[in-house]
């Protein structure tokens, strides 16, 4: 119905681009509105319906008092939480989480310097070192998680074959709830730490190499030249991935399903609350408020990171 | 953040050692000869070591996969442990096409992998083009909302979207696996900061010729951002390919499962001693796609995933 508008105006404004009519809905406003929104609304209609309505509705089910799969369900206000909270689980999940996300972010960042140091060494055959430890991080988390399952493995696990090598006997990794949760951390260091070489290796590559010879004609040798001038202005990198790693650690699925599928000492926050609602219980409600509290962890950190980055952060 | 050009690759050694003898006399600095031992000593402790200890650390546990996917179950269940395998014996992977149906698996996750990323790539095209190059009131309220949807967690959305997709019956079905993800925050986002970084000229040559959105998109536009095209979609790729909790959840029958779903459902049935050169054999045909799409893409799919995170 706007076509019959847009007809010759259009034509004009091509021709001569120089002045813009403003404020008035000109005929090809009016078309780049509609083109606009043909072009975008798809996207953005699915983004609403599939990532900020399901926000809205986690913290409704979270008010209710309900079954999955029920028809029936009744409002109990902060009940769900309350319960969660004074649980004798909660300490427990949340404990969990808070160790899991800690050892993770520190281990993978910590050795993920130490790998970027050596990828950033002038040698041959670090192209493809580096795309050989990154790899891990785009691989699938239930194959990853089933290889190791088998290393780990008491019985025929290499693992178990080697502790045999030095006369030990091997650690019950799969029975035991904190050998589990350490066999888990493992594993996920193992996948994510590439993705922190990486982008500190972008970093230190990017740093003021002026600055490193001069520090080198004054005599600094390597350690203090690292920790003198590398390691304050990776400062922004550091952050960086401080905060992208937590947030995937927070989210971290896949390996703790497939290689503890019980929880069994792995029950992290989001762990928890799938199994609250898709495990033995069906209890929709309450696995609803351990999303939110696990949202609302989520949306702290995102807000502390726009807070503090103020577009400092340069890694490449 | 504007570029996307991929992490550098440049240091791909052919510098030569570290102390390299062209640094001129005049340098204070204390020099060795290149091929002095204390110099080699060096090289390899401070460069080779490190590295193949790294290089290591990833591939032994990939390579124990396909050695043992390799092996009877006589070989796995043993003390007297051999590295290599006997021969190269398909019969795991035949156990587990039909223990499971896998063949089935596979062309599942083929099938959502494809169509749910093509669509994506398209939408973040689409919506990438919109933000940039049309007239629209809003549009920075607009790129705010895909910029937050980037960071809600999808794992906080899986119950209530499973109530959804189910409520309209999505419940084991392709398109119900597909669907929640298709739209598309990291592509959008991606694509309108390259879209950003073209020169205007190109397309007001193109406006002048009297060629409209449709024209210009898909022929000014698409052809000079395909490396951050491909990008999006490899990345895109591989997250469909590697998404485990979302089908898990909507699917339990094995008709409509995807590999990774499916490897779980094998896991159950073959989690004793001698399954494990069958799950080894599920693994590899989980894990060997993605590895060889990211062997020869790998610097599109390093520089989407490292740089297209949350920094504005």
């Amino acid at each position: 119905m706007t076509r019959q508008l847009t007809g010759s105006p259009a034509v004009t404004a091509q021709a001569v681009p120089a002045p813009r009519r403003r404020g008035r809905w000109s005929g090809r406003t009016r078309r780049d509105f509609f083109v606009f929104l043909a072009l975008a609304l798809p996207n953005l209609a699915l983004i609403a319906v599939f990532t900020y309505l399901p926000l809205i509705n986690n913290m409704y089910y979270s008010t209710l008092d309900w079954t999955l799969g029920s028809a029936s369900a009744t409002v109990v206000g902060f009940d769900n939480y309350i319960a969660f909270f004074t649980s004798s689980d909660a300490p427990q999940v949340l404990g969990t989480t808070a160790i899991f996300t800690v050892v993770t972010v520190g281990g993978s960042m910590a050795l993920g310097l130490l790998v970027a140091l050596a990828l950033n060494a002038k040698v041959r055959g670090t192209t493809f070192a580096r795309s050989a430890v990154f790899a891990p991080y785009v691989l699938s988390g239930v194959g990853v998680g089933l290889v190791w399952l088998f290393i780990f493995d008491p019985g025929y696990g290499v693992l178990s074959w080697l502790l045999r090598g030095i006369g030990q006997q091997s650690p019950q990794w799969i029975n035991d709830p904190q050998l589990s949760l350490v066999m888990v951390i493992i594993v996920y260091v193992w996948k994510n730490l590439g993705y922190c070489a990486v982008v500190y290796l972008a970093g230190l590559q990017s740093l003021p190499k002026d600055v490193m010879e001069a520090a080198s004609l004054d005599g600094a040798n390597g350690f203090r030249r690292f920790m003198s001038i590398s390691v304050p202005l990776l400062g922004p990198t550091t952050f960086f991935l401080l905060i992208t790693t937590m947030i995937s650690s927070l989210q971290a699925f896949d390996l703790i399903r497939i290689m503890t599928p019980l929880g069994n000492g792995t029950s992290t926050l989001i762990y928890e609350a799938y199994l609250q609602a898709f495990g033995a219980y069906n209890r929709a409600g309450y696995s609803a408020s351990i999303s939110v509290v696990l949202f609302a962890i989520l949306l702290i950190i995102t807000v502390l990171q726009l807070r503090f980055v103020e577009r400092k952060v340069h890694y490449s | 953040m504007s570029t996307l050009s991929p992490v550098s690759p440049n240091s791909a050694g052919g510098v030569g050692s570290r102390n390299a003898p062209d640094a001129g006399p005049e340098l204070p600095v204390r020099r060795e000869r290149p091929f002095s031992r204390s110099n080699l000593v060096q090289t390899l402790a401070g460069g080779y070591i490190p590295l193949i200890v790294a290089t290591l650390v990833v591939v032994l546990p990939l390579l124990w996969m396909l050695l043992s996917s390799f092996k009877q179950p006589g070989e796995i269940v043993t003390t007297d442990l051999k590295i290599l395998p006997q021969g190269l014996n398909l019969e795991n992977y035949h156990t587990a096409m039909t223990t499971v149906p896998f063949a089935g698996f596979f062309l599942n996750s083929l099938i959502v992998t494809t169509v749910g990323s093509t669509v994506k790539v398209i939408l973040a095209i689409l919506t990438a083009y919109a933000l940039v190059f049309v007239r629209f009131p809003f549009k920075n309220v607009i790129f705010v909302v895909i910029l937050v949807a980037l960071m809600v967690p999808p794992q906080v959305s899986i119950l209530p979207n499973y109530i959804l997709i189910a409520g309209i019956g999505g419940k084991n079905t392709l398109w119900g696996i597909i669907l929640p993800g298709l739209g598309t925050a990291f592509g959008t986002f991606l694509l309108r900061q390259h879209f950003k970084t073209l020169p205007g000229s190109i397309l007001e040559a193109a406006e002048i010729d009297g060629a409209g959105h449709w024209r210009r998109l898909w022929q000014v536009v698409v052809p000079v951002s395909l490396p951050s095209i491909a990008t999006v979609a490899l990345v895109t790729v591989v997250s469909e390919w590697n998404d485990y909790i979302w089908p898990l959840i909507i699917t339990d029958r094995p008709e409509t499962m995807t590999l990774p779903v499916g490897l779980t459902l094998l896991q159950n049935s073959e989690g004793n001693g001698a399954g494990w050169g069958i799950l080894m054999a599920g693994a590899v045909l989980v894990i060997i796609p993605i590895l060889l799409v990211f062997a020869a893409l790998q610097r599109y799919i390093v520089a989407g995933l490292t740089q297209g995170s949350v920094t504005g």
